[in-house]
């Protein structure tokens, strides 16, 4: 019966597969549909949740209520506002789609269908249960950070073609952000890269799917694992230009960065990307560092995998939503020195210290040495960056 | 010749076509990426995902940005008045059926062609990213550590004449203000 349940997509994939009224010609076509159509489905429903979730966790945050009025269209159920998402976009659809007269029209329009592909490309390496990755890629992780970086033309495109100096400042930051933060990414991933021996995501997963008693094999419980969740998850925040680094995006200096002269639903398209992105991204951190779809405890195993899989990626963007509602903006300067001065150096330090973790004999020594081979540098780094200032709690003049 | 291989193709031709006869320079780059997306695509066909994925990397995540930006911060991206067809195009017609004749020959006297009617070397079931990367990092070591050198150098380069510059503005600007 768990088999049944953990392999249900399969199941079900293959028995409309069988049925007989398929041409032979077409069924390949069919099979590349039936896995693509229901993740596309699945991320753009998340997306909807994830931002009406967004709304009311940032409105609790802030001490206000968030959105708690829109339920089910043409009836009374209320649904505590998850009917929001919907009603957005019927807006969305239905508003007016400006081009601003100077725009160059057919570069305005592509952009954000230029944005939107290869994001949804990234997720075609995705582990998301057992058997369950759409392409098994020998090069997976590979491809993953392909994807991601076509969207940074996208970016561009969006931000020039408006001929408006906000969206093209707004551009040119994303862009100088992504390029930064992409460096300690993919060098936080090449940790567990070397430690499992591939690029293929299903075989990245596979090698934490051990149990030593109860307890997983995952790759965030040893020292270098966690370092670099931890610099994976900031810098994929910087990647998805969320808080606190939606410099990009930048309202009060800004206004709303590359979509500022973006309308309807090319908006939301822009949103939705943004929130894809975050999603994907995060998808990769649990396939890295969390264990994919293997359960947190053995005893846990019985549930199906592919439950672990979303239940660890809403986990991470509960995360991404905690970090938004409460940490402030960066400068750009800020945003700079602390990609290059600080996550560089980390994430370099972090390789070092994954090649010793593999070298020495497992036992409480390995454990000793990786981990002050990693908290010796960031206590040195950190103190070094502050400059010799000394930060105490900040008094306000006006504002007691 | 594949459905997907004929998409692919027309995508790499015509955007490399757009990006020479395109009068708008930023046109012009978007195109071009065009058709190194349309090449990477073509590797990725091949199974060569080793050189398809670095292509999108290299090329569509960096060097078209470097072209974006390069073209923004020199010229603008105003249209030029002069006729798209240069003056010189008779050379430029020379050196392009001299890369072509060149490229022909190599690819015509290799040996994978002259096997053409024998059975095919299956050459891209045997080259895996993984081969790659330890063929890099035994076989070919010394020439990744000098291209790794020169890079270093070349970076190191550029921040001494971002500085340079930054020295030599910095008087002049405190007395301006």
């Amino acid at each position: 019966m768990t088999d049944v349940l953990d392999q249900i997509f399969i199941l079900l994939k293959h028995w409309v597969l069988g049925w007989p009224c398929w041409p032979d010609s077409l069924r390949p076509i069919l099979s590349v549909l039936l896995s693509i159509v229901p993740l596309m489905l699945v991320f753009a429903l998340l997306f909807g949740i994830a931002t009406v979730v967004e709304r009311k966790a940032i409105g609790r945050i802030q001490n206000r209520y968030g959105p708690n009025r829109v339920g089910l269209p043409f009836t009374d159920i209320r649904l505590a506002g998850f009917g929001q998402f919907i009603a957005d976009g019927i807006k969305a659809l239905t508003k007016e789609d400006i081009v601003p007269r100077a725009a160059d029209k057919v570069v305005h329009f592509l952009a954000p269908v230029a944005l939107i592909v290869p994001v949804f490309l990234a997720y075609s390496v995705l582990p998301y249960g057992r058997n369950m990755t759409p392409i098994d890629m020998d090069a997976g992780v590979l491809f993953f950070f392909a994807a991601g970086a076509a969207t940074e033309l996208s970016v561009f495109m969006a931000g020039w073609a408006s001929r408006n100096k906000y969206s093209l400042l707004g551009a040119m930051r994303a862009i100088a952000q992504m390029i930064s933060y992409e460096v300690p990414l993919i060098i936080s991933t090449i940790t567990v890269v070397m430690m499992v021996g591939s690029l293929s995501t299903v075989k990245i997963v596979e090698a934490q799917a051990d149990y030593s008693g109860q307890l997983p094999h995952w790759h965030v419980f040893t020292p270098w694992g966690l370092a670099g969740f931890i610099l994976f998850m900031i810098a994929a925040m910087a990647e998805s230009n969320r808080s606190p680094f939606d410099l990009p995006e930048g309202e009060s200096e800004i206004v709303a960065g590359y979509f500022i002269e973006y309308s309807g639903f090319k908006f939301a398209l822009f949103f939705l990307a943004e929130y894809l992105g975050m999603f994907a991204v995060s998808g990769l951190a649990v396939t890295l560092f969390l264990g994919g779809w293997t359960a947190p405890l053995a005893f846990l195993s019985w549930l199906p995998s592919w439950l672990w899989f979303f239940a660890k990626l809403l986990a991470l963007i509960s995360l991404f939503i905690w970090v938004r509602g409460t940490v402030p903006r960066l400068r750009m300067d800020q945003l700079m020195n602390f990609a290059w001065k600080f996550m560089l150096p980390m994430a370099l330090i972090n390789i070092a210290a994954a090649g010793l973790w593999f070298f020495l004999p497992a036992g409480f020594d390995r454990w000793a040495v990786c981990s002050a081979m990693l908290i010796v540098p960031y206590v040195l780094l950190g103190r070094g960056l502050m400059g010799g200032k000394l930060f105490t709690k900040r008094t306000y003049r006006y504002a007691e | 010749m594949t459905f997907t291989f004929v998409i692919l193709g027309v995508v790499t031709l015509a955007g490399a076509m757009a990006a020479m006869s395109l009068r708008n320079l930023v046109h012009c780059a978007l195109c071009l990426v065009a058709a190194f997306g349309g090449l990477a695509g073509l590797f990725l066909q091949l199974d060569a995902q080793f050189v398809g994925l670095a292509q999108i990397l290299v090329y569509i995540g960096a060097v078209a940005i470097l072209i974006v930006f390069a073209i923004l911060l020199t010229r603008g991206s105003e249209s030029p008045q002069q006729p798209i067809v240069a003056g010189r195009w008779l050379m430029g017609v020379a050196v392009a059926a001299l890369t072509f004749g060149s490229l022909m020959v190599s690819i015509v006297t290799s040996t994978l062609i002259s096997s053409a009617n024998g059975p095919k070397p299956n050459v891209a079931a045997d080259i895996s990213v993984k081969k790659i990367g330890a063929k890099l990092m035994t076989e070919y070591v010394l020439p990744l550590e000098v291209v790794a050198l020169l890079l270093t150098a070349a970076l190191i380069g550029a921040v001494i004449i971002a500085m340079e510059e930054q020295a030599r503005l910095a008087p002049e600007g405190s007395q301006s203000h």
